[in-house]
């Protein structure tokens, strides 16, 4: 093997252009497939992150009733917080979401909305609740989206009606002034929602110490099911994220199949015209001690090799090029905020050494199987006629 | 092999396959070759010396008859017994000297001595001692293409010499070369054969060659028509 290993090298080396463009086409294909996995693994990452960053925490807590899939639900899923939870939310490490449905009209338009209540001095969630913290008399403090902002209109410092109806099913009305908005890559915690402080919902429905849903810090505590609480770990919460990139995954994994076949057919082109052309060198190999098997695994072995050699070029200009990415992120060319899924602006690439061993042994071992198969051929050749350069 | 007998044949019968019949190349063989001869298969395209040397070389086998080359039958080798013999004992040359093209003369040389398993430093002593026999110790950086007929023809007989083989067996080493040439190179393994003892097998019908050999072996129409020894 170590011979054949020595030979291959050599033989290689010595055809020259043939050998690297063989090896720049397999090296790109390389670098595309651990960039191209890279960017889902990074917009797994980053989805998961900003989700939870933003709106489960270490998971959560539903009312039996909510379905955030269906508004119609928000009317009956509330009830009194229960007096296990009230450590938790005391330490600042579980937080209480009010949850119901309003309409608001903004240039006279009507737009349904979802309101949801916070407590503004909460620290779990990236939202800029903060400035909820306000006392006013003529108006109820908002946050809302740049994508919300964008569907009503609307910027900071703007005012609007809000309508609602109470626990009783009361009708009322009110103005809302935005305080502040935010950027986020979730479009659950924008499309169509307005952040309001939870007391304020609680006096304004009449729903005293009441909450639809809890999110809590600590995601390895153990958590049971409670009377009438739902507990929902994150895993399940960032399984349609999971589920996404899966997809994703099977999708582009035809893009590196594309890349990886343009590769191989290279490889196998090559292959199969150095069987037709380097027949006398086989001969010789023969005459000079080899066994036909010997010379098929010399073959193989330099076929082999083209993926080695591209894993190395890889590296050289590969590793540059892909830090850079994770560094400075791939910016996609359109707007991504109306997509509908967890997806920012600027996905960063990230590479795990799985990714890459993972590749490289997957690219080994194809272009080991593309090199054997053409050389197959040699095993059945008459060394007498390949000595001759005779077309077999 | 008890016997002194480089080369032992019997009653050799080769035949190839051809459209619904067979093309009989060698019919009825016998011969002997001891250690240390220079001797040729003298005969016209066709008349079956390429076809007789494969067979010495391991590289084909008799239909009928027995064929023994350095006490193995070669009919009876599996082809890893027969890559052995060839690795080991026999040396090859070429008419159109089978160069690896993208190896340098050193290289070539050395590729025998690496299926032998050699250390580097041997390798490199014995490769340079081959390439001093053949007057291209200057040449070592140098690849085939760069190198002219005579030069490729000199590069071949180091690498079959380099390992030092019982026998080399020479398919019209000098067809593709000019006269100046082809004496040079026959001078070069006349001067091997006598001072390394080294058996040598020729298939010619090239006057120049075969006014070297001791032995000339003349084959017409796949049999032994005479045979003619010189003195040295």
């Amino acid at each position: 093997m170590k011979l054949a290993i020595k030979l291959a090298f050599r033989n290689l080396i010595g055809a020259g252009l043939r050998t690297w463009l063989n090896v720049i086409v397999l090296s790109f294909s390389f670098v595309v497939i651990i960039w191209i996995k890279g960017v889902l693994a990074g917009w797994d990452l980053q989805a998961k992150n900003d989700m939870t960053n933003w709106e489960i925490a270490g998971g959560q807590y539903w009312h039996e009733d909510y379905d955030p899939f269906d508004p119609f639900t928000f009317t009956d899923s509330h009830a009194p917080v229960p007096p296990e939870f009230a450590e938790e939310i005391a330490a600042g490490d579980m937080e209480p979401y009010l949850v119901i449905q309003g309409s608001v009209y903004p240039q006279g338009r009507l737009q349904h909305v979802t309101i949801k209540g916070i407590s503004p001095e909460q620290t779990l969630f990236m939202l800029p609740t903060g400035r909820l913290d306000t006392v006013m008399v003529d108006a109820i403090p908002a946050v809302i989206g740049t994508l919300m902002g964008k569907s009503l209109k609307m910027g900071t410092g703007d005012r609007v009606v809000l309508q609602w109806r109470d626990a009783n099913g009361t009708f009322d009305a009110a103005e809302l002034l935005i305080v502040d908005m935010f950027n986020v890559s979730v479009p659950a915690v924008d499309a169509g929602q307005i952040y309001i402080p939870l007391e304020k919902l609680r006096e304004m429905t009449g729903m005293q110490n009441e909450a639809t849903l809890f999110s809590f810090r600590d995601s390895e505590k153990e958590r049971p099911d409670m009377n009438g609480w739902v507990h929902k770990s994150k895993e399940e919460l960032t399984k349609q994220v999971d589920d996404l990139i899966k997809v994703k995954t099977g999708g582009t994994s035809v893009l590196y199949g594309i890349l990886l076949l343009l590769a191989m057919l290279a490889i196998f082109d090559t292959q199969v015209l150095s069987i037709f052309r380097r027949q006398k060198e086989i001969g010789t190999y023969v005459a000079l001690g080899y066994t036909r098997k010997q010379v098929v695994g010399l073959f193989t072995t330099e076929g082999a090799m083209y993926a080695v050699l591209a894993a190395l070029l890889s590296a050289a200009y590969g590793m540059p090029f892909l830090l850079w990415q994770a560094k400075a992120g791939w910016t996609m060319p359109i707007d991504t905020s109306e997509f509908g899924m967890a997806i920012a602006q600027t996905l960063y690439p990230v590479y795990s050494a799985g990714l890459v061993a993972g590749t490289t042994v997957l690219v080994l071992v194809v272009t080991t199987i593309v090199s054997y198969w053409p050389s197959r051929k040699i095993a059945k050749m008459n060394p007498t006629d390949a000595l001759r350069g005779k077309i077999q | 092999m008890e016997n002194g007998h480089i080369i032992e044949i019997e009653k050799l019968v080769k035949k190839f396959p051809m459209g619904k019949g067979e093309f009989i190349a060698l019919n009825g063989i016998d011969l002997i070759l001891d250690k240390g001869e220079f001797a040729g298969l003298v005969g016209p395209s066709g008349s079956g010396k390429t076809t007789l040397l494969n067979i010495v070389g391991t590289l084909d086998v008799p239909s009928v008859g027995k064929a023994v080359v350095l006490g193995r039958s070669v009919g009876n080798l599996t082809a890893k017994e027969a890559a052995r013999l060839r690795k080991e004992n026999l040396g090859f040359i070429f008419q159109s000297y089978n160069l690896l093209v993208v190896h340098t003369v050193f290289e070539n040389v050395e590729f025998p001595l690496l299926l032998l398993k050699y250390s580097s430093q041997e390798r490199k002593k014995m490769v340079m001692d081959a390439l001093e026999w053949v007057g291209l110790t200057d040449k070592v950086k140098q690849k085939p293409p760069q190198l002219s007929g005579g030069e490729c023809q000199r590069v071949a007989i180091a690498r079959a010499m380099v390992k030092r083989p019982s026998l080399v067996l020479a398919d019209e080493p000098t067809a593709n070369l000019d006269a100046a040439n082809s004496h040079n190179i026959l001078k070069t393994m006349e001067t091997l054969n006598r001072e390394l003892k080294t058996t040598f097998l020729f298939a010619t019908h090239d006057d120049k060659v075969i006014s070297y050999l001791r032995r000339k072996i003349f084959l017409a129409d796949g049999r032994i028509e005479k045979e003619e020894r010189t003195d040295d």
